[in-house]
């Protein structure tokens, strides 16, 4: 067992995790962050994506111990500090972009790592950015609608 | 109730809330005290005989508390058929048992024959790597065609053949039908294949099995569509638990699409397993394990034809189908290619000779069941793609065919030689929407732009019909139903006014939690936020027959609406006696009751409280409190009706399709909630375009499926999809349940395949291609390029 910190949704936690476990493990039974999801276990449907130091990553895809000493960000850290929705979150509701639920945490992240590095992204940048995240419900028009949404609040 | 709310408006959907702030809480989500973790054993051929299976290494293996078999399964019952088909000659179709665990033989890969439970996923999938399994692989069975012409090897030995049943539909209708065919000027034929595709709810199957040996109750959380039919199954047929000892909760749900409607053995193992260690026991399914171990969808080899006069007025049509169930028959795999099949293929049209004829097909392959649209997509395909191709040799343009057969909207109700009635439609309206909405006015200038550019442009059609909210049950029963077709409400109005709705239907992305409770803030006129639906609890719901087939506001929907009906009449008695007034003088409307022509008046609230605090109240008449059940058996399916449009670009080097617009107009009555609805839409034509352009689940000849995993199952991607048009404009109330509803959540999976297709054969028409089978991938669109040169 290896022991590892890290600091999720801006608080500090540790733990100690085998080094085979996977990221996503430790966040969804260790910590108990159950918000981010497991899909496929092979990183291609992207409902566990996370961000570590800002960048959008596939918490399936990684070792817990490979995020020792990083900054991770899930769908729990991702409303306002009055517990309110964010713009990203707010605009998936508003414009339908969310049916079961499953795949939305990933979405919500990805949505929100492309508009820190792209503030008006074109449709079909969207759409190429969502390439990693599957969603088996919406057919998508909802969903890249949401993201032009808040990209237009945002701005 | 606030004006932007009720019946109509596009509320925000509440669950949303949960879903995007990481609290929704998942089967997987749920870990309780001193749960245990089962991994299953499944068979990496797909037919083999079972010689042994030795567990004595994985038993003895770390953190390993119990290793079940096949033969530990020998003294319950199989999950069974939910319909019982008739063959042409009226005898019943084969049922084989299906087993919780495989025993004796292994009939597909993924086929479970074994499961070790431990105390962590780890260890029991380093046990489940130990188990000795000696299994002498036999020829697979994979294709339809062979299958039913070898009798030899059979997927289940006990059965004379590889047939399930033969079915004729209707039997009556055959040889008037063959002689309508002979005699007629033109036929068209066309021989097509609706892909196999995988139904891959992002949620993968999972389930938590409880006993608590003080009580003797056990309890089930899965995901499910469908908790009360999972109950009834597992604890009646299967495992023989009394009903009164079963709670089954299907909490929230990642998509199902058909695929959580039915009853699968991991729920009995994790609940025989819980029984015998007095711990929890839960089970996650892997990606891989969804592919090869949950029901697929379609998968039929049909021929087809279409008899016209030279005008193009249609005579008859003719179906000889082959359907895939797979290696064993899950809950609705037999009433799919059938009763929600046969019954669809006159279409919205006057076709006065109509014969289907079904013969499934046991295969060494996953179950096949219903998938969003079942046997409706099936029956629409092939229609819409002989009709097509039927207009093309008769040189009549693909929008006069079909308007030239259409039912009139003064011929409803219509009874087709198929024995549906439709009750209400108007099919050149929801064309006529379509045609505006995809401005085919400008195709032709849009077309000589593509060929401009060396590209082959083309527009696709279709026009569908549905049928939902499958009913009534007395008939259904007569037909082979082994279920009744209700649904079921309760509508819990509490003492300060505020109210719970126990609703039979799931809801896994539909959005009922919110539209559901617009219906009764409408009805009573209180605020929607004062209303909570709650669903998916055996505990705490009356009764349910759960979501599948479109039906849940069609069905369910109508339950609530009579109880709160119900509800409304005992409250407006209860007003009358506290305002000393007549029953009949109370009027109820935004949530005040008031004594007609007076100024008396009562909050909605008051009354509540009056029936539950009974201090001024008529304890003679009436008993206190305010809750009522209602149970709903429709009278008629309900026929959701459309048309859709699909243009697309093909590059003649490649073959790559690339959809440039896509415009459905559906009729799907009256509308509760805009939003929602839309969703639903566009949630079935990204299944519907996926099915046509990617999605194919695939075997091999050894009964290997090739495409097991995202790496290699084209799931589409937002990059494969366009934005939608969509309307629902044009409305014909349903003519027999209380709020006029027709259901809307399979329409776009049904209406969007043949008109991909049709879009594709058109643009590449000129170089003499009539038809390719779906998914149309580029090698496919190329190869029939190159053959047509």
């Amino acid at each position: 067992m290896t022991k590892i910190s890290m600091t999720v949704n801006g608080k500090a936690v540790s733990g100690e995790v085998e080094g085979r476990t996977l990221l996503v493990d430790f966040l969804r039974e260790d910590l108990t962050l159950t918000g981010t999801h497991v899909g496929c276990e092979t990183g291609h449907c992207g409902a566990c994506t996370v961000h570590l130091g800002g960048m959008m990553v596939k918490s399936c895809n990684m070792l817990a111990v490979e995020a020792d000493g990083g900054d991770i960000t899930t769908i729990e850290g991702m409303a306002n500090e009055d517990g309110s929705l964010s713009v990203i979150q707010a605009a998936f509701q508003e414009h339908h972009g969310l049916q079961c639920g499953f795949c939305t945490p990933g979405m919500v992240m990805a949505a929100s790592a492309l508009l820190a590095e792209n503030s008006s992204p074109s449709e079909a940048e969207i759409r190429k950015h969502l390439d990693g995240n599957i969603c088996r419900c919406t057919g998508y028009h909802n969903i890249v609608k949401s993201i032009q949404a808040a990209a237009e609040t945002l701005a | 109730m606030p004006k932007d709310q009720g019946i109509g408006a596009a509320s925000k959907r509440r669950e949303d809330v949960r879903y995007l702030t990481g609290r929704g809480k998942y089967t997987d989500d749920i870990t309780l005290p001193r749960q245990t973790y089962a991994v299953f054993a499944r068979s990496e051929v797909a037919n083999g005989i079972i010689k042994s299976i030795d567990t004595d290494v994985a038993v003895a293996m770390p953190g390993v508390l119990a290793v079940f078999t096949g033969d530990d399964f020998t003294e319950v019952g199989g999950n069974p058929a939910g319909w019982l088909i008739n063959n042409r000659d009226g005898t019943p179709m084969k049922e084989p048992k299906r087993p919780v665990l495989a025993h004796g033989k292994v009939r597909h890969v993924g086929d479970a024959y074994a499961a070790v439970i431990a105390e962590s996923v780890a260890e029991a999938l380093a046990a489940v790597e130990a188990i000795d399994a000696d299994i002498e692989e036999l020829p697979a069975i994979v294709n339809m065609a062979d299958a039913l012409a070898n009798s030899d090897n059979r997927v289940h030995d006990e059965l004379e053949d590889n047939c399930c049943f033969d079915w004729g539909w209707i039997e009556d209708n055959r040889d008037s039908v063959d002689a309508a065919i002979k005699a007629a000027p033109h036929v068209t034929t066309l021989e097509l294949v609706n892909n196999r595709v995988a139904p891959n709810a992002m949620e993968t199957r999972a389930s938590i099995g409880e006993y608590d040996p003080g009580t003797g109750d056990y309890k089930l959380t899965t995901t499910s569509q469908n908790p009360h039919l999972t109950k009834l199954l597992v604890a009646v047929f299967v495992l023989g638990i009394p009903e009164h000892k079963l709670t089954v909760v299907a909490p929230d749900v990642g998509g199902g699409f058909g695929s959580k409607i039915y009853h699968y053995g991991e729920e009995a193992l994790v609940l025989s397993a819980a029984r015998k260690l007095g711990r929890p026991v839960k089970w996650t399914a892997t990606r891989s394990e969804a592919f090869l171990a949950d029901a697929h969808g379609r998968d039929h080899v049909t021929k087809i034809e279409l008899a016209t006069e030279t005008d193009g007025t249609f005579i008859a049509i003719r179906t000889d189908t082959m359907a895939n169930v797979g290696a064993y028959l899950s809950n609705f795999s037999t009433a799919t290619p059938t009763f929600l099949h046969g019954t669809l293929m006159a279409g919205n049209y006057r076709v006065p000779n109509v014969y289907v004829n079904v013969k499934t097909v046991f295969t060494n392959t996953a179950p096949v069941d219903a998938y969003r649209g079942a046997g409706r997509p099936e029956a629409t395909f092939s229609i819409e793609r002989v009709i097509d191709k039927c207009a093309r040799e008769l040189g009549i343009d693909p929008v006069s065919i079909r308007r030239k057969n259409f039912i009139q909207p003064d011929q409803f109700p219509y009874t087709t030689p198929v024995a549906l009635v439709y009750d209400t439609g108007n099919y050149d309206a929801t064309l006529d929407k379509v045609l505006e909405l995809s401005d085919v006015a400008g195709f032709a200038a849009r077309k000589a732009e593509s060929t401009s550019r060396g590209k082959l442009r083309g527009l696709g059609l279709n026009s569908y019909i549905e049928a939902c909210g499958i009913a009534p049950s007395n008939l259904v029963g007569q037909l082979g139903s082994r279920v009744g077709l209700y649904d079921a409400a309760t509508v819990r109005v509490n003492p300060t006014g505020n109210i719970s709705v126990m609703v039979g239907a799931h809801s896994h992305g539909q959005g009922h939690e919110t539209s559901f409770a617009q219906v009764v803030a409408d009805m009573i006129g209180i605020p929607e936020e004062n209303i909570d639906i709650v669903h998916g609890d055996t505990s705490k719901i009356p009764f349910g027959m759960g979501t599948y087939g479109s039906r849940s506001l069609a069905v369910c929907g109508s339950a609530m609406v009579k109880a709160t009906e119900k509800v409304i009449a005992k409250a407006k008695k209860i007003a009358a006696h506290m305002m000393e007034a007549g029953e009949g003088d109370i009027e109820l409307a935004d949530g005040v009751f008031t004594v007609a022509g007076t100024d008396k008046t009562l909050e909605w609230g008051a009354v509540t409280l009056g029936a539950y605090v009974p201090h001024n109240y008529p304890l003679e008449e009436i008993e206190p409190g305010l809750e009522e059940t209602a149970f709903y058996d429709p009278a008629n399916f309900t026929y959701p009706a459309g048309a859709y449009t699909c243009e697309v670009e093909v590059d003649p080097e490649t073959g790559k399709v690339e959809i440039c617009s896509f415009s459905a107009a559906d009729d799907f009555g009256n509308i509760i909630n805009p939003m929602i609805v839309e969703g639903q839409v566009h949630g079935g034509i990204g299944q519907g375009i996926g099915q046509a352009l990617l999605e194919h689940a695939v075997y091999d000849s050894d009964g290997q499926m090739l495409n097991g995993s995202y790496m290699d199952y084209a799931m589409p991607r937002a990059t494969d999809m366009p934005f939608y048009t969509v309307d629902q404009s044009c409305v014909t109330p349903c003519t027999h349940n209380p709020l006029g509803v027709k259901g809307c959540g399979e329409a776009g999976a049904i209406g969007s395949p043949p008109a991909v297709v049709n879009a594709v054969v058109d643009a590449l028409s000129g170089l003499g291609v009539t038809h390719i089978d779906m998914p149309l991938s580029p090698n496919r669109v190329w190869s029939a390029i190159q053959a047509a040169k």
